[in-house]
């Protein structure tokens, strides 16, 4: 079996999802899927739909509840894969610092 | 479109009707509430569709005229919510005495606001006596005159979810209160008794015509509605009132349930009594008996509860406990706006009121059922109104955060409802949901807005940024096929069958069931399969059918209970010893736990669950087999249903399986089975005895659906799909598909009243 680094694993981890955000995931994506969404601390992120089947709105949303629902600016999605690109980014970001592309 | 002022929809207009199910020259009445809409425009609608996906046929409905068709005054209408008991009869002596109230309690959240346990209490003039958990949760007792209260308490908050006697005696002469505090938590826990006195300058002074509550105290609303407020979260069990200052020991011997009481004691409550029913029972001489308001939960453990007994009927004593909740909601009472008077040209199918105003449009559906005694098709579609109530205004979608993200496979996506019911949990909760204290919702009323029970309308967080149509949206998906196909149906619901028994299906060859029939009352699950047993046909197109046994109130309209027992996928779990409903005595839980095997009724049973993308069928080899060419006939293909607006397959979101061993007939012809489902599928957990890594849809050949088909000894049949995504597949290309395909000759040949053969 051929070894790969750790470094190039995540990227293929990375450019998996970024393939296919919704769906059937490998075991390797899986976990770092289950890590970086059920770590979210405050506030996770969720979306407002706007236009069923059509467009949403990212927001944020404390599990409390009765907690507000609070739209972050700016970042409206016109496909649920599109979504969940863009917050697999934000989580990224925050879990590791890197800015991804 | 609902209103977007702040970026977010917003839903400004809701309502409810009083019914789901009419006939024709029935009435049907609306309740409508508007949010600063001064008016708006009602009409009533055939609905054909509500499948908004790209790849759906749209929205389509037809307007139908009646009487009822024109522009209604908008108005407010509040939603009351909080259970409690009410005695306003001879509600005791409006001038107090010396007096002593007592309670054992069961406080599930106190020192987050003030809640009442007992008392005759006007907020508006501060007026009488409470025995209440303040602010900070101790015991403390209230005495107001009118000009000022007096408030004494015991400084040491009472424990979460350990029983407690509380008591409070007030003397008329002396001014004296004395407050007594005793927890009867297990050893380690239990501080010790708590006794605290003290001179007050007052003498209580009921105001006139305010009753006694228990769990709140009486509040006159705007519209100067009686109602409720400040309400207790727990349980409350014997609680008593008495003309006297009682000693300790004295309360001690009021404490069980008792008879033969002087008439110095003014109310001993025995809520052990009538359970099955929404009135209290007063042992006192006085007759002091009262009502609940909102269903608190009955059949409650009590104090004296010793875990010897779990059925209340055999040891009622010991389950005379009620627990209370500040979001119990049972009937909104809303004024009618308007009345309906069904016409006797409205054929059956699915309707609406639909409400528009300014950007808002509301729908509140409804089925009209043929009139009674007569068919105007050879099959009837049974739509599962007991499980469109058990989802009632679910509510994961708003608490799930990011540990429901990683569950579901996807993000969560609120639409209009969910903000509203984010922002309005006095509307009550689903079967699914948990009060404000944390406890399971048990009852579930239709009696009130239902937001998820509405066309177009798909589940926060099941389907792909929730795209997924739940329950009633997703079951319109089977009318507009139905209509599609120009095939001619009946349509009748859960409630009726509950009601009305075999006599509702008698006339039909064909029955299909919705997508997702998962809860049974016994009579319901008694008349479908006397009627199979009467050579009916049975067309299960859904999954996890058949699941969980619920009880209808036999007093109450429009209310079901579950008990959240023993097994199961459960999202909150019920306590042991409280597995008996309160409405009916029977015991709750999974009806496979009771000598009814899903698989023996449907040939299939629950297999999986996941609730990202849907998969295909791929056809077995006894699809092949010549008592079932019927079925296939015009169908080519090997693979089955690799499309759909439901996770884009028709196998998806919850499978059911054959299973010999759990009792599928071994006669049944497995057809095809569904296969290559993602790793969020996992079988539930009276599935799994014991954890394996190897459980996930990627790997575990359990978890698929499957299609089977078997004849009954009486000429009749059963077609099962096992999946809740097969009815999404339906209309696929304008029904040019093998899913259409295979329903249809399903069907026609379900009508057919020749006998089927069994192979014996």
């Amino acid at each position: 079996m051929r070894k790969i680094s750790g470094e190039a694993f995540r990227r293929a981890l990375i450019e998996e999802f970024r393939r296919q955000p919704i769906g059937r995931h490998s075991p390797g994506l899986r976990l770092l899927l289950n890590n970086l969404r059920s770590g979210q601390k405050e506030d996770p992120y969720i979306l407002v739909c706007t236009k069923p089947h059509r467009e949403w709105r990212l927001a944020r949303k404390s599990v409390e509840r009765g907690s507000p629902v609070r739209l972050v600016p700016d970042l409206i999605f016109s496909s649920p894969e599109q979504a969940e690109w863009e917050v697999f980014k934000l989580l990224w970001k925050e879990s590791t610092g890197e800015c991804l592309t | 479109m609902p209103d977007m002022t702040d970026g977010m929809p917003r839903k400004r207009l809701i309502g409810y009707a009083d019914r789901m199910s009419v006939r024709p020259g029935e009435r049907l009445r609306f309740m409508v509430s508007c949010d600063d809409l001064s008016a708006y425009h009602a009409q009533i609608v055939r609905l054909v569709s509500g499948d908004l996906h790209p790849q759906g046929l749209g929205f389509i409905e037809h307007p139908v005229e009646t009487g009822i068709t024109g522009t209604y005054a908008g108005r407010f209408q509040p939603l009351w919510a909080g259970s409690y008991a009410i005695v306003d009869g001879p509600a005791g002596p409006d001038q107090l005495g010396s007096f002593t109230v007592q309670a054992m309690i069961w406080p599930t959240s106190p020192g987050r606001r003030r809640q009442v346990i007992l008392g005759r209490w006007s907020q508006a003039t501060c007026r009488g006596f409470a025995l209440a958990l303040d602010e900070n949760g101790t015991l403390s007792l209230e005495l107001g005159d009118g000009a000022s209260v007096s408030r004494v308490n015991t400084g040491v908050a009472l424990l979460e979810r350990e029983w407690a006697f509380v008591a409070a005696s007030f003397d008329a002469n002396s001014g004296r209160v004395r407050l007594h505090q005793e927890a009867c938590a297990s050893i380690g826990r239990a501080p010790a008794p708590i006794l605290r006195e003290e001179t007050v300058p007052l003498r209580a002074v009921v105001a006139a015509g305010v009753p006694l509550l228990v769990a709140a105290c009486a509040e006159v609303a705007e519209d100067h509605r009686a109602t409720a407020s400040d309400h207790f979260n727990g349980k409350i069990d014997s609680p008593r009132i008495v003309g006297q200052v009682l000693e300790r020991h004295e309360m001690e011997a009021l404490k069980a349930p008792v008879s033969g009481l002087p008439p110095s004691v003014l109310a001993a409550w025995d809520f052990s009594c009538e359970m099955t029913t929404d009135r209290i029972i007063d042992l006192s001489p006085w007759g002091r008996h009262g009502r609940l308001i909102n269903l608190p939960a009955r059949a409650m453990k009590g104090f004296n509860w010793t875990g010897e007994v779990l059925d209340w009927k055999l040891a009622p004593t010991q389950y005379g406990a009620i627990h209370f909740h500040d979001d119990d909601l049972y009937d909104a009472e809303w004024a009618t706006d308007f009345e309906l008077a069904v016409p006797d040209s409205l054929r059956s199918g699915v309707y609406a009121a639909k409400l528009t105003a300014e950007q808002e449009v509301e729908h509140i559906p409804f089925v009209v059922q043929p009139p009674r005694g007569q068919r105007t098709a050879e099959a009837v579609v049974l739509l599962p109104t007991a499980s469109y109530m058990a989802y009632a205004n679910e509510r994961a979608g708003l608490g799930g955060g990011g540990r429901l993200h990683a569950f579901a496979n996807h993000l969560i996506a609120l639409g209009s409802g969910d903000l509203w019911l984010n922002d309005h949990p006095e509307v009550g909760g689903s079967l699914y949901d948990r009060h404000s204290d944390g406890s399971g919702v048990c009852y579930s009323s239709r009696l009130r807005p239902i937001l998820n029970f509405r066309p177009g309308v798909t589940n926060a967080w099941i389907g792909a940024a929730g795209t997924a149509p739940w329950q009633f949206n997703a079951d319109l998906a089977l009318i507009a096929w139905l209509e599609a196909r120009e095939i001619r149906y009946d349509v009748t619901t859960d409630e009726d069958l509950h009601d009305d028994g075999l006599e509702l299906l008698k006339p039909y060859r064909a029955i299909l069931t919705g997508s997702h029939p998962e809860y049974y009352s016994k009579e319901m699950y008694d008349a479908l399969t006397a009627h199979l047993a009467c050579g009916g046909r049975l067309m299960y197109l859904g999954g996890n059918g058949f699941y969980w046994r619920v009880a209808f109130h036999r007093e109450l309209p429009g209310v079901i209970e579950l008990r959240r027992a023993e097994d199961g996928i459960r999202d909150w779990v019920a306590e042991g010893g409280e597995y008996y409903h309160s409405f009916t005595g029977e015991y709750g839980g999974m009806w496979s736990r009771m000598g009814r095997r899903i698989h023996a009724l449907a040939g299939i049973g629950m297999a999986a669950q996941g609730f990202d993308v849907s998969s295909y069928y791929r056809r077995r080899q006894e699809s092949y087999d010549q008592r079932v060419s019927f079925i296939f006939a015009g169908v080519a293909e090997e693979i089955i249903g690799n499309f759909g607006t439901v996770g884009g397959g028709a196998a998806g979101l919850e499978l059911d399986r054959y299973d010999l061993a759990e009792g599928s007939p071994p006669h049944a012809l497995v057809l095809a089975s569904s296969e290559n489902h993602s790793d969020t599928y996992f079988p539930p957990p009276d599935e799994i005895h014991n954890a394996t890594a190897m459980m996930d849809g990627r790997q575990n050949p359990n978890i698929r659906a499957d299609m089977v088909f078997f004849e009954t000894p009486s000429g009749g049949a059963v077609f099962s799909t096992g999946s809740i995504s097969w009815i999404g597949s339906l209309t696929h290309d304008h029904c040019r598909n093998n899913v259409s395909r295979i329903t249809e000759n399903v069907l026609q040949r379900f009508i057919d009243p020749t006998p089927f053969g069994h192979p014996g």
